[in-house]
């Protein structure tokens, strides 16, 4: 049994704008029958430009409809400018993380949104250097790429549980292969394109990063440090040993804890402390 | 919440009457059957009644029985042995709806030198024997063919298969694991050289299995060890579980009758019901020749998951040979090799019954399918043209 969260759970019982709207502003439809997810997607805006109603027809299981009821209640009162930043690890994080071989459904919402917008823009999606690699799902090179780049994926199998591409034939595995080969050779993008972290997955990254990276290195010194709380982008920890009664401690809190932190883990972290 | 459960092919309670003759033997009677003391020499004594119990059920000779840690592990033994007993034939014969336990040791055994034939099926699910006989050749090592089908419950004609196999001096395996106390079998009178059978979908505990094999075929051991099963198969014989599957083997052969009339009635009265009630709802696999317990039903324009796990908010367990259930991301390989359209794969529910289920469990998933169906076709994006259809055929 799939391990899904109490809100996909919640999502898939009671799915949020479950419908069609008529004369809507931006419309798609993504998936096919034969894949086992298809997802029509269909929004109207209000008189300031923000999305009034949004609404969702999917062929697929649970966490396809989960997504899809998700991706509908995050947009709602958002412009379209907004919208179109919601990504897959956005939808996935509002139903509190997706089972990895579910990731392909959060990825099919947010390709939904995407052609949605397109179509209200009026801007053809495909562009004319787009291939399609996975035969079986139908899947191109740029969702491939995009995928690997945006979920920071590195093998074959994470490719395929976030797009289904090489989870029929497996004929294009070496294809994909050399697509993540190719991303992943690319130097790292701007840290916009970091993903967005959960809060669970983010404290873990704070945590390993203070244990394997920077504890070790102010023990050295005979000081130590410890993490007291996250809140946001704010973390609080607390000085122990030399550190705590070292006037330069605050200067290694910025200079060496903070900057470590932003690299490994998220580049948006303040690092506060907090008394012990 | 007590399960309405209806997933009796993929695994099965164990009876009390099987749970209750197992108990001594994990703590009081823990000897060891191979000691010359007389504590474990009582022990031997219950593993030498349960061998009985399973060879009288399959109509074989208590020394044709070795018993094993599981189905996938009977199957897996059996096939290896025909290849290393015959190491000059190079080719197997079995079936595109084989069990896993049977279809990746034959994928696997294709990359290192040997030549599989998988035979296909109809869209019912059924073999053509003529195409079968065709398939073999002086090369062929073994046949495995599954007895009855998991999934759709469509029995195969193993026992003329097997006859034409002998003809040719080709050993002849089956996968029995579903059908073995479902529809009469009597080993002692065809041609099959050896059977896999599984405890657990027989009321008697997970971890054991037997291999029949037939007196006088060849047969060259996988699990090498001590001389228990007559050097067969090494390993300390798991006692209370060999005790218990003979104690579910006699069950089963007291209730064979059951499952036939009972068994049978429920599941033909949820089908009758369902495909009355449901539009474009359509059963899997041939009616005719199809296991009493088992029913494959497709859903149109709805995917498997959906079903099940509303129905598992009110209790009812059953299964699905959607890609979304599967684990990969294709339907089931049974449903695409019968032909099954992907409108239909997908949406693909199995019932199992067994001798444990009730007419008010029938009732109660009666009442409760259809609005679920009918939930999540409206949220479906293809339900308007299923039901123009419908409309159309009225």
């Amino acid at each position: 049994m799939w391990d899904y969260t109490d809100k996909v759970k919640d999502h898939f019982l009671n799915p949020r704008n479950v419908g069609e709207i008529e004369k809507p502003d931006g419309v798609a439809e993504v998936g096919s029958i034969a894949c086992g997810d298809a997802l029509k997607f269909t929004f109207k805006l209000d008189e300031n430009g923000k999305i009034r109603e949004a609404k969702f027809k999917t062929f697929g299981c649970a966490s396809a409809i989960a997504s899809a009821s998700a991706m509908t209640e995050m947009i709602k009162g958002m412009t379209v400018e907004e919208a179109a930043k919601v990504t897959n690890q956005d939808i996935a994080n509002y139903l509190g993380g997706l089972p990895d071989e579910k990731m392909h459904c959060s990825v099919l919402g947010r390709e939904a949104l995407e052609k949605a917008i397109s179509f209200y823009k009026g801007v053809p999606i495909l562009s004319q250097e787009d291939k399609i690699v996975c035969e079986c799902f139908g899947v191109t090179q740029k969702e491939i790429e995009r995928a690997v780049r945006e979920n920071r994926l590195s093998t074959v199998e994470e490719v395929t549980n976030y797009t289904k591409a090489g989870g029929g034939c497996g004929n294009c595995h070496p294809l994909i292969q050399e697509i993540i080969d190719s991303v992943l050779a690319q130097p790292s993008a701007a840290p916009a394109a970091m993903p967005k972290l959960s809060n669970i997955k983010k404290i873990k990254m704070i945590e390993e990063t203070l244990e394997r990276e920077i504890r070790p290195a102010l023990k050295h010194d005979g000081g130590d440090i410890e993490l007291v709380d996250v809140v946001g982008n704010r973390v609080m920890v607390a000085t122990r040993g030399a550190c705590s009664s070292c006037q330069a401690s605050n200067l290694t809190l910025k200079n060496f804890v903070e900057v470590k932190l932003r690299e490994l883990v998220s580049p948006d972290l303040m690092v506060e402390e907090v008394p012990a | 919440m007590k399960p309405v459960y209806m997933d009796n092919n993929a695994t099965t309670s164990v009876a009390a009457e099987v749970l209750e003759a197992m108990l001594p033997y994990f703590h009081d009677l823990y000897g060891n059957p191979s000691s010359m003391h007389s504590f474990g020499g009582q022990v031997m004594r219950e593993v030498r009644k349960a061998r009985e119990q399973v060879a009288a059920l399959l109509g074989a000779s208590p020394e044709e029985i070795v018993f094993t840690s599981c189905g996938t592990e009977s199957d897996n033994t059996a096939i290896r042995s025909a290849l290393s007993s015959y190491p000059d034939k190079k080719h197997i014969v079995t079936s595109r709806v084989e069990h896993p336990a049977v279809r990746a040791l034959c994928s696997h055994l294709a990359t290192r030198g040997y030549r599989v034939t998988e035979l296909p099926v109809d869209g019912e699910g059924r073999l053509d024997l003529e195409q079968y006989k065709r398939a073999l050749t002086p090369d062929t090592a073994i046949v495995s063919l599954m007895w009855a089908n998991n999934e759709t419950g469509v029995i195969f004609p193993v026992e003329k298969a097997a006859e034409m196999a002998r003809e040719r001096n080709i050993l002849f395996h089956t996968d029995a694991v579903q059908s073995v106390g479902k529809i009469p079998i009597n080993l002692s009178k065809t041609a099959i050289d050896m059977l896999s059978l599984s405890g657990h979908k027989l009321h008697a505990p997970k971890g054991i299995g037997i291999l029949y094999l037939r007196k006088g075929a060849k047969f060259s051991p996988f699990m090498l060890g001590g001389h228990q099963e007559r050097g067969r198969r090494g390993g300390t014989e798991a006692t209370p579980s060999i005790i218990g599957l003979g104690v579910a083997a006699e069950l089963a052969h007291k209730k064979m009758e059951i499952e036939n009339t009972f068994v049978k009635g429920l599941r033909d009265r949820l089908e009758k019901t369902i495909l009355e009630t449901i539009p474009n709802a359509k059963v899997n696999g041939d009616r005719q020749n199809r296991l009493p317990n088992t029913s494959n039903i497709s859903f149109e324009f709805v995917e498997g998951e959906g079903i099940l796990l509303m129905m598992d908010e009110f209790g009812i367990c059953a299964s699905s040979g959607s890609a979304c259930t599967s684990g990969s991301l294709q339907p089931s390989h049974v449903l695409r090799a019968m032909g099954i359209p992907f409108t239909m794969a997908h949406g693909s529910i199995r019932f199992s019954l067994s001798v444990y289920n009730t007419e008010e469990e029938i009732d109660f998933v009666l009442e409760k399918l259809p609005p679920i169906i009918q939930t999540l076709r409206s949220m479906s994006p293809y339900w308007k043209v299923g039901a123009a259809q419908v409309c159309g055929e009225a």
